[in-house]
C-alpha cells in the first residue's frame, strides 16, 4: 500500500509533448481512474510511474520513494519500483503456463519455492482461475487471460497496481462481471489501484475517484464519481460522463429562449442565478426529460411557425421526429425549433403511458438542467 | 520525508550511475561488429582503388574503365542480367499465376516442384547443361550430330543464350515465390466483385489482379536483376572455355592470374566498384517501383480465390509445367548423378558403364574433397550460429530499442546483401591480409568472416520479422515483474524468437553449404568448400568426380531443406 504523488511532470516523445506539468496525488488505497479520450496521455501518465516512460520534467514519488526525477536525475527502472501493472493487451507471456506466468515476479524476487506456491495458488484463487493452473494462455479466453495477467501484477506488487484499458477488449458481460471482480480485489486487499480508461460506465462503478482529462493532457475535475455526476465543472465533463443534449439558449431582458433564428421560444425555466443577458447552453440527460402527449391544438400551434412554445403548463412543446426502440429504453428525437433534443425513455414506463409515434407532438419537462457558456467537443 | 530517504542516495545515485544499460551495450556491440565486418572491407576497395601510398591516384580506375575487355564484360554483364531479369519474371509470373489462379491439377505437388530449382546450385545446374549441351562432347549433341549425321550442334551451350538459358532456370522462382504469395493473400471479393460489376475475365486479370500483383513481381524482378547481376558460377563454368566474361568473373579472373599479387587484387577491386555501381543502380530503380504501387488490400490471411476454369487447355497446360520442371529440375540431376556413377567421362550411359567408384573416391579417398565436405559443414554451421546470433541482437537494437541511429544499423546490415559476393570477397582480403596486423590469409577464419557479413543481411530479416510478432508490452510486462532488461530478454523474448532463430539457422546454413563465389577467392590449400571442390576439379577434367560430389552436396542441401521445412511446419502447427 502506498500512496503516488506526480509533481508536475512532463513526457515527451521525441517532440512531441505527451504530457506536459501534470500533477495529481492518489492516495493510499484508493482506486483512482484516469478518464479521458484517447489520445489523452492517461497511458503515458501510467508508463510514467511505472518506469516505462522516461520524464522530460518532474517528479514522481511511490509511498516514500522518489522513483524518478528529472532534477534530482533520478531514474529507477521499472523491476526496481514494486508496482504490477496489467496491460491493455494483457501481455501473457504465450510460452508459460498460467502458474509460470503468476510465479514469475516471485521467482524473480527470490521468495522461497515453497511460500510462492502459496502466494500464487492463493492469488489464482482470489481472480477464480485456480483450476486453469496448468494451462497455456492460447487455450484460455480473453477473459481467463485478463484475469492471468491482472493475478501477475498483484503478485508483482502489494502496494501499487496499474490497470490500462484492460476490460476495452472483452465483450459486454464479461466487461461487466470483469470490473466488479476489479472492485472486489480493491477491496479486499485495500491495493493501491490506477485504473486509465476511456469508458466512463467502468470508471463510475470501479473508482473511489475519477480524474477526466482532455485531449491535451491536463485534468478538468478530479473528484469522487457521485460528485462529477452531480456537478460537471464544465461542458467537456458533463458530455464526458454520459450521453447529453446541450440546447441553445440565451437570457433576453431577464427572461429565457430557445435559440431558433429569428423567433424565440420561451424556455421555461428559472433564470440560473448570476448570469446576466446572452447566449448559452442548457445541458440535460436525455433520461432527465419527460415526454407527454399534447392536445390537438397545441400541436397545430407546434407545426405552423413556431413549432413549439411554453403550453399552458408552461411545458416546452416539441415535435417527435423519430422513435427508436433500444430494448430496454425507447429513444426520441424531438424537434423543439431548430434544436433536436435526445430523449430516452424507460420501455416499460413507455408502454404504460402509451408509446410516442412519429410526427406527434409533445410537452417536454426537463429535470436536472445545467447551464454551460460553450459546448466543448469530446473527441 | 525526502530527508528520511537519504540512506537510500547512494542507491539511487549508483542506479542513474550506472549509464550504460544493456540496452546501449547491445548498441554499441552491434555497432562494432557491423563495422569490422561489413564497413571495412567495403572500405578497404575504395581506398585501394583510389589511393596508392597514402595519395589519391585515380589513374589505375580510369585505365580499367576504358579497357575494352573490362566494357565488353561489363556490356555482357548487363545483357545477361537483362535477358535472365525479363524471361524469367514473364516465366514465374505465368507459372505463378497458373497454380495460384486457374483450376489446374496437382497444386500442392506443382507447388513443391517449382520451388527445387530455387534450392538447386545455379552451378551445379551449369556443370549439367555444360554436360548435356557442350558443342561438342554434349550429350544431347552428340545424338543430335548422330541423328542428323551432320557437324552442326543443336545448341552450343556456352554462348551468351546458354547462359541467359541456365541462369533463368534457376532465378525464376524468385517471381514466382513473390508472385504467389501475393496471390495467395490477396483478398478474392476484389476480383469477384469486379465480375458482379459486369467485367469479363480477361478484364478482371488486366485491371483488377495485375495491378495488385505489380509489387509482388517488381520485387521479385529486382531480385533476380540483383542476383543475375553479381552472379558468378554460371558464366564462370559456361564463359570461360569460350571467352565471355561478365564483370564478376572478370573480377575473378584478374585476381586470379595475377596469382593474388596485390597490383591483381587493385584492378579486380577497380572492377568491383564499377560492379557495385551497376547494382546500386539497380537497387535505386527498385525502391522507385516499389514505392510507386503499395496497396493495402493485400491481407495476411489466405482465402479461397476464385478459379479460372481451362477447360480443353488443361492437359496442354499441365504438359508444359511437366515439361519445363523435367528440363529444368529432373534433367540437370539425372545428368549429375548419371555422370557421377559413369566410370568415365564420354562413355555412353549404360549400366555396363556405371561405378560407385566415383563417390567412394569423394567420399572416402580424396583427401581434398573429404576435406571441402568437414569445411564446408564447419563453415556454414559456425557462420550460422554466429550470423544468427548477431543478426538477432542487431535486429533487436533495431526493432526494440529504437536508439536514435538505428538507420545507420539498418542500412550496414543490409548493405552486404547488395554488394556481390565476388567484391565482398576482394574487401575481405585487402582487409584480412595484413592490413591490419592480422593475416588470415588462406586460414579458415577469412571465409568465415566473408560468410558472416555476406549472410547477415539474412539473418537480420528473419529476425525483424520475428521480433516485430512479439509485443514491446511482454517485454514490458516482466520488466515491471521485477525482471531487468536483461533477463526480460532471456525469460521472455527469446524463448518466443526461439522457432524463428532455428529457421533462421537454416536460412543461412543452405546457401551457406553450396557457396562458391566468395569462397573461391578465399580458399588455401587446405579450405576448400564443397563450392570450391566441385569447382575445381571440374575445371581440371575430372568430370565424373565432380559430379559425384556436386551429387553428394545436392543430397546435403536437400535434407537441409527438407528439415528447414520440418522444423518451420512444426512452428506453424503450435
Amino acid at each position: 500500500m502506498a500512496e503516488v504523488k506526480l509533481d508536475r511532470i512532463t513526457v515527451q516523445y521525441g517532440e512531441k509533448t505527451a504530457i506536459g506539468d501534470f500533477s495529481l496525488h492518489v492516495r493510499d488505497g484508493e482506486c483512482l481512474t484516469l478518464l479521458g479520450p484517447s489520445p489523452c496521455g492517461k497511458t503515458t501518465v501510467l508508463r510514467a510511474i511505472a518506469g516505462l516512460a522516461k520524464l522530460a520534467g518532474g517528479e514522481v514519488t511511490i509511498g516514500s520513494r522518489v522513483v524518478a526525477s528529472k532534477d534530482r536525475r533520478i531514474f529507477i527502472p521499472p523491476e526496481k519500483r514494486n508496482v504490477g501493472v496489467v496491460f491493455q493487451d494483457y501481455a501473457v507471456w504465450p510460452h508459460m503456463t498460467v502458474e509460470a506466468n503468476v510465479l514469475y515476479p516471485l521467482k524473480k524476487r527470490k521468495v522461497p519455492k515453497k511460500e510462492a506456491k502459496e502466494q500464487v495458488d492463493d492469488v489464482l484463487k482470489q481472480v477464480r482461475m485456480g483450476d486453469y493452473a496448468e494451462r497455456m494462455p492460447f487455450q484460455l479466453s480473453g477473459g481467463q487471460q485478463q484475469r492471468v495477467a491482472l493475478a501477475r501484477a498483484l503478485v508483482a506488487s502489494q502496494d501499487v497496481v496499474l490497470l490500462d484499458e484492460p476490460l476495452t477488449n472483452l465483450d459486454a458481460n464479461l466487461r461487466e462481471e470483469m470490473r466488479f471482480e476489479i472492485k472486489r480485489l480493491q477491496n479486499e486487499t485495500g491495493i493501491t489501484v490506477i485504473y486509465v480508461t476511456h469508458d466512463q460506465d467502468i470508471a463510475l462503478v470501479i473508482s473511489d475517484r475519477i480524474a477526466v482529462m482532455d485531449k491535451t493532457g491536463s485534468i478538468r475535475q478530479l473528484g469522487a464519481p457521485e460528485e462529477l455526476c452531480r456537478n460537471p465543472v464544465d461542458s467537456f465533463v458533463y458530455r464526458f460522463l454520459g450521453l447529453s443534449n446541450f440546447i441553445p439558449v440565451a437570457i433576453v431582458d431577464g427572461e429565457m429562449y430557445v435559440r431558433n433564428g429569428s423567433e424565440s421560444i420561451p424556455f421555461p425555466y428559472p433564470v440560473p442565478s448570476g448570469m446576466g443577458d446572452g447566449p448559452f447552453y442548457a445541458a440535460c440527460r436525455p433520461m432527465d426529460i419527460r415526454l407527454s402527449r399534447e392536445v390537438a391544438d397545441a400541436g397545430v400551434e407546434a407545426r405552423t411557425g413556431a413549432g413549439a412554445g411554453a403550453g399552458a403548463g408552461g411545458a416546452l412543446k416539441g415535435l417527435v421526429t423519430r422513435v427508436i426502440y433500444l430494448g430496454n429504453i425507447y429513444e426520441y428525437r424531438v424537434q423543439v425549433g431548430d434544436s433536436e433534443i435526445r430523449v430516452q425513455q424507460d420501455s416499460f414506463e413507455a408502454f404504460r403511458h402509451g408509446v410516442l409515434r412519429e410526427g406527434e407532438v409533445c410537452a417536454l419537462s426537463i429535470d436536472n438542467i445545467r447551464y454551460y457558456d460553450d459546448m466543448e467537443e469530446v473527441s | 520525508m525526502r530527508a528520511g530517504q537519504s540512506p537510500r542516495g547512494s542507491e539511487l545515485r549508483r542506479m542513474e550511475g550506472s549509464r550504460f544499460n544493456t540496452g546501449q551495450l547491445l548498441l554499441v556491440i552491434s555497432t562494432v561488429i557491423l563495422i569490422i565486418t561489413v564497413v571495412l572491407p567495403v572500405a578497404m576497395i575504395v581506398y585501394n582503388v583510389f589511393f596508392y601510398k597514402w595519395s589519391f591516384d585515380w589513374s589505375l580506375f580510369a585505365s580499367m574503365l576504358t579497357d575494352p575487355d573490362n566494357l565488353a564484360a561489363m556490356w555482357n554483364t548487363v545483357k545477361i542480367s537483362f535477358f535472365v531479369t525479363t524471361l524469367g519474371t514473364v516465366v514465374g509470373l505465368f507459372f505463378a499465376w497458373l497454380i495460384g489462379r486457374s483450376d489446374i491439377p496437382l497444386k500442392g505437388l506443382m507447388k513443391s516442384l517449382f520451388v527445387i530449382p530455387y534450392m538447386f546450385p545455379p552451378f551445379i545446374g551449369a556443370m549439367a547443361w555444360g554436360l548435356l549441351l557442350a558443342p561438342r562432347s554434349g550429350y544431347i549433341n552428340k545424338m543430335f550430330m548422330a541423328l542428323t549425321g551432320g557437324r552442326t550442334p543443336l545448341f552450343n551451350i556456352n554462348t551468351l543464350a546458354g547462359i541467359v538459358f541456365v541462369e533463368l532456370c534457376y532465378y525464376f522462382p524468385f517471381v514466382f515465390i513473390q508472385v504467389s504469395g501475393a496471390l495467395e493473400r490477396m483478398d478474392p471479393t476484389l476480383e469477384e466483385s469486379a465480375r458482379i460489376a459486369g467485367a469479363n475475365q480477361m478484364t478482371v486479370i488486366r485491371r483488377i489482379t495485375m495491378p495488385l500483383v505489380v509489387p509482388a513481381i517488381a520485387a521479385g524482378a529486382m531480385l533476380i536483376l540483383i542476383s543475375s547481376l553479381s552472379h558468378f558460377g554460371v558464366p564462370a563454368i559456361l564463359g570461360f572455355s569460350n571467352g565471355i566474361f561478365t564483370l564478376p568473373t572478370k573480377i575473378y579472373e584478374l585476381i586470379y592470374r595475377a596469382s593474388g599479387s596485390f597490383e591483381g587484387i587493385r584492378r579486380g577491386a577497380s572492377l568491383s566498384i564499377l560492379l557495385v555501381a551497376v547494382v546500386v543502380l539497380a537497387l535505386a530503380l527498385q525502391r522507385r517501383v516499389l514505392r510507386a504501387g503499395r496497396y493495402d488490400i493485400i491481407r495476411g490471411k489466405s482465402m479461397r480465390p476464385m478459379l479460372i476454369k481451362l477447360r480443353g487447355w488443361k492437359a496442354p497446360m499441365l504438359l508444359v509445367c511437366f515439361v519445363f520442371l523435367a528440363i529444368t529440375v529432373i534433367l540437370p540431376l539425372f545428368t549429375i548423378f548419371g555422370v557421377g556413377f559413369l566410370k568415365a567421362y564420354g562413355v555412353p550411359m549404360k549400366l555396363a558403364n556405371m561405378t560407385l567408384n566415383n563417390f567412394k573416391y569423394v567420399l572416402f579417398e580424396s583427401r581434398m574433397a573429404r576435406d571441402s565436405i568437414r569445411n564446408s559443414f564447419f563453415l556454414s554451421i559456425t557462420s550460422a550460429v554466429i550470423t544468427m546470433l548477431v543478426g538477432t541482437m542487431i535486429a533487436y537494437v533495431i526493432v526494440k530499442i529504437q536508439p536514435r541511429g538505428k538507420g545507420v544499423l539498418e542500412v550496414l546490415g543490409i548493405l552486404p546483401y547488395s554488394i556481390p559476393g565476388i567484391v565482398l570477397a576482394v574487401g575481405v582480403i585487402l582487409t584480412w591480409s595484413g592490413a591490419f596486423y592480422l593475416n588470415l590469409y588462406n586460414t579458415i577464419w577469412i571465409i568465415l568472416i566473408a560468410y558472416i557479413a555476406r549472410y547477415m543481411a539474412f539473418s537480420m530479416k528473419s529476425a525483424s520479422a520475428s521480433l516485430e510478432q512479439v509485443h514491446d508490452s511482454l517485454e514490458e510486462a516482466s520488466r515491471t515483474c521485477g525482471a531487468s532488461h536483461f533477463e526480460s530478454l532471456l525469460d521472455v523474448t527469446l524463448p518466443l524468437i526461439r522457432p524463428g532463430m532455428v529457421a533462421g539457422f537454416f536460412l543461412i546454413f543452405l546457401p551457406a553449404m553450396r557457396e562458391l563465389t566468395t569462397s573461391l577467392l578465399l580458399y588455401g590449400p587446405f579450405t576448400r568448400t564443397m563450392g570450391v571442390a566441385i569447382y575445381s576439379i571440374n575445371e581440371e577434367g575430372y568430370t565424373v568426380q565432380a559430379c559425384a560430389l556436386a551429387g553428394v552436396a545436392i543430397i546435403i542441401i536437400v535434407l537441409g531443406e527438407l528439415l528447414l521445412r520440418f522444423v518451420t511446419r512444426e512452428r506453424r502447427g503450435q
